[in-house]
């Protein structure tokens, strides 16, 4: 019971910080906006027992992602941009009625899919493992190749945003 | 146990939906990224929900790499945007038409 109005107040906690995302002028309310949204995600990510990466949630996105886009608007500071007449104003108007469509298709997708096969497969019989420990031993063991993939595309980012960042010698 | 795992699939759609319509509406291109990071998010929640369905940590691990790769996105997309500020002083979507069919 207590599961279940904690999940609805977390759920709508991360319903209404991204609609104050999309609906709110002002890049840095939105930005604070999606900070308590991805707060929301990671409580969501702890229901479901998924410590670690609710740690990681707070740690890279709320944490090193955020910071990188509040230094963005701080350097560009927008808000001029959306002020004028809006040149694609009845292309944007579709925008909503299409998302509902969007929405009731993935919906049909996710209650179709999960309300057909009624058998989850018997998890119960498996003792748990401690989640952590055992996410790590699948990190470094079974996927210990994209693992260090990962570590050449960061080393890539790297570099290619030096290079653009970089001021051109004349 | 708890609330099934459903819900967190919808919960999900929802904000996957609510990300495509913000990256529509939105002129700002840094609103638009934050929009993107709103559906890579709901994403995650979708796969560490599945993961959590079938016991697995599969899920998890995949939410780890996506993690990164939106990381590395998001470094590079804020990259682009200073550049592209930096020559033109202006910060729409809309201007940026001259690669478009």
């Amino acid at each position: 019971m207590s599961a279940w109005v904690a999940f609805f107040v977390v759920a709508a906690l991360a319903v209404g910080s991204a609609l104050g995302l999309v609906l709110r002028r002002n890049p840095i309310h939105g930005a604070l906006f999606l900070v308590a949204n991805l707060g929301a995600v990671a409580v969501l990510y702890l229901m479901l027992g998924a410590e670690f990466l609710a740690a990681a949630q707070v740690i890279v996105y709320a944490g090193a992602i955020m910071v990188l886009f509040v230094f963005a608007i701080m350097v560009l500071i927008p808000g001029k941009e959306e002020t004028g007449p809006d040149p694609l104003r009845a292309v944007r108007l579709l925008a909503p009625p299409l998302g509902v469509l969007l929405f009731l298709l993935l919906a049909f997708v996710v209650v179709g899919r999960t309300a057909v096969p009624p058998a989850p497969p018997p998890r119960a019989a498996a003792p748990a493992p401690a989640t952590i420990g055992a996410l790590g031993r699948a990190l470094f063991v079974r996927y210990l190749f994209p693992f260090e993939l990962t570590s050449v595309l960061l080393l890539a980012a790297m570099v290619g945003v030096l290079l653009l960042a970089r001021k051109k010698e004349s | 146990m708890g609330v099934p795992e459903q819900y967190y699939v919808a919960l999900s759609a929802i904000l996957f939906t609510i990300g495509v319509v913000g990256v529509v509406i939105r002129r700002n291109p840094l609103v638009i990224f934050m929009s993107l990071e709103l559906m890579l998010n709901a994403a995650n929640l979708a796969l560490v929900a599945f993961g959590h369905r079938f016991g697995t940590l599969d899920g998890q691990a995949l939410v780890l790499f996506v993690m990164a790769v939106a990381a590395a996105e998001v470094a590079v997309g804020l990259a682009i945007i200073v550049a592209i500020f930096r020559v033109r002083r202006r910060l729409s979507v809309d201007d940026l038409s001259l690669m478009r069919w």
